[in-house]
């Protein structure tokens, strides 16, 4: 007798809507006094290791608009490479770095993220991946939630060695995930659609 | 940096590949919204690194006691809000059917009467002052999870000319690992306007549709005050590592 596999289907997704400040971002909303304070307003806390950088860009549909009712979430690794998770199997996180952030964009479609640059994070096949932050992105007129990678542009010897970016290299279309650093501040633009739209992943 | 690669535990196994036609496209232009949001190129696959294998983790100490209560978690003092009271419950699962034990789920909803407390809401129903609309709770190790509301009210939205959204409640989901992340919307049994709204017709499986709908359980009612509604949720699951004596999946 064979087995059956019968896995469960995954819970089909739905967008976020017009409305997504107020589950996301409540207090942002003008919902206050429910919770203290909105999830994901600091990514990293005092005393957290490595180099405090600014991540900031915009979120832009097809037409050139801002997309003004978006939700962005980053999610990092220390400046160790290590994540502060209960799946990372390596000890040591550091605990000032909380690693995740969420931010409703401005009437601009923009987001800004105080946190510090990660570290090198390994590969699935050996070696590392190149520094990276990964990016969700949900709104209306978003059927499922977007995810993409920034890398970033003072580590072109490690991002030449990333296997995702080798990918989107392929294509011709790796630069749209590096994110501009100029100093502290690191610039990052999301294009849903059109010449420039950025690579999303399917991971 | 070769020491943080020893020992310690096994790498958390990567995720199934995601199913798409459980999904709706990215461009479905019956929902109009999705036309200038819908990323034309194909998305990049490649199976899940480190970065999508963990994720952020709440912990049950960041509740507040009425978080999960939205008839008093916004209404004054000895007040509470306007509705049909229920409980919606359920049990949170991925797809090996393992339940998701101490992970966060967000909720949003319209009031009673269909209106949102929102800056850019534009229908014309009432606020209720007692209902702000947002809930939170975490599932507990089993992977249940439950909260108390009232029914939301379907509500009028531009689309179409004419087009309402059935009754339903956001829902935000994570997982043990950022790739689980999910937004969905519940929906109630026998609610006629959910064969014709358009944003659940961006999905073309209908056995799809129907796991977005819960099922009334008059089982678990509590006369004279809230009726339930059972809500199954299921996230992305693991596969197997075999590098352990028990495959981490199984
Ligand atoms: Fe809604």
């Amino acid at each position: 007798m064979v087995t059956r596999l019968d896995y469960l289907k995954e819970t089909p997704s739905q967008t976020a809507g017009p409305y997504v400040h107020i589950g996301m971002t409540p207090n942002w909303s003008g919902i206050s006094g429910v919770i203290p304070e909105d999830l994901g307003s600091q990514v990293v806390t005092d005393g957290v290791k490595g180099e405090r950088i600014t991540v900031a860009g915009r979120v832009v549909d097809g037409g050139g608009n801002p997309v003004s009712d978006c939700v962005v979430e980053i999610w990092q690794a220390d400046a160790g490479g290590i994540y502060n998770s209960p799946a990372e199997h390596r000890t040591g996180a550091d605990p000032h770095c909380i690693g995740w952030g969420r931010q409703a964009a401005d009437e601009n479609g923009r987001f800004v993220f105080d946190t510090i640059k990660p570290g090198a994070v390994p590969a699935p096949n050996g070696g590392f991946m190149a520094p990276h932050i990964t990016f969700w992105i949900v709104a209306r007129g978003i059927n499922i939630g977007l995810q993409t990678r920034m890398y970033f542009s003072d580590e072109a010897d490690a991002n030449r060695k990333d296997p995702i970016l080798a990918k989107a290299r392929m294509i011709g279309r790796d630069g749209t995930m590096i994110g501009q650093r100029e100093g502290d501040s690191v610039t990052f633009d999301i294009y849903l659609q059109g010449e420039n739209e950025t690579v999303f992943l399917d991971i | 940096m070769n020491d943080r690669l020893a020992n310690a535990r096994a790498e958390a196994g990567a995720f199934m590949e995601r199913d798409h036609s459980q999904h709706p496209p990215a461009y479905a232009p019956g929902y109009k919204s999705s036309v200038l949001r819908a990323p034309k190129q194909a998305r990049i696959s490649f199976a899940s690194t480190l970065s999508e294998k963990t994720g952020p983790a709440f912990g049950h100490n960041m509740l507040g006691e009425l978080d999960n209560d939205l008839i008093v978690n916004y209404a004054k003092p000895g007040e509470e809000a306007i509705g049909q009271r229920i409980v919606v419950h359920g049990q949170l699962l991925d797809q090996n059917a393992k339940p998701v034990p101490n992970v966060l789920i967000e909720f949003w909803q319209a009031n009673a009467g269909g209106r949102y407390r929102h800056k850019r809401e534009g229908y014309r129903a009432v606020l209720d002052p007692n209902f702000g609309g947002f809930g939170r709770t975490i599932t507990d190790e089993n992977g249940y999870y439950w909260f108390r509301t009232v029914k939301p009210g379907a509500y009028p939205w531009p689309n179409g000319v004419n087009d309402w959204r059935p009754a339903h409640i956001h829902f935000s989901l994570f997982g043990s690992g950022f790739a689980q992340r999910l937004i969905s919307q519940m929906y109630f049994e026998g609610d006629p306007m959910i064969a014709i709204c358009p944003i659940v017709n961006t999905i073309s499986d209908k056995a799809a549709i129907d796991r977005l709908v819960a099922r009334l359980d008059m089982n678990n009612t509590i006369p004279m005050d809230l009726r339930a509604y059972r809500f199954d949720i299921v996230l992305r699951g693991r596969r197997s590592t075999f590098f352990e004596n028990r495959p981490e999946g199984n």
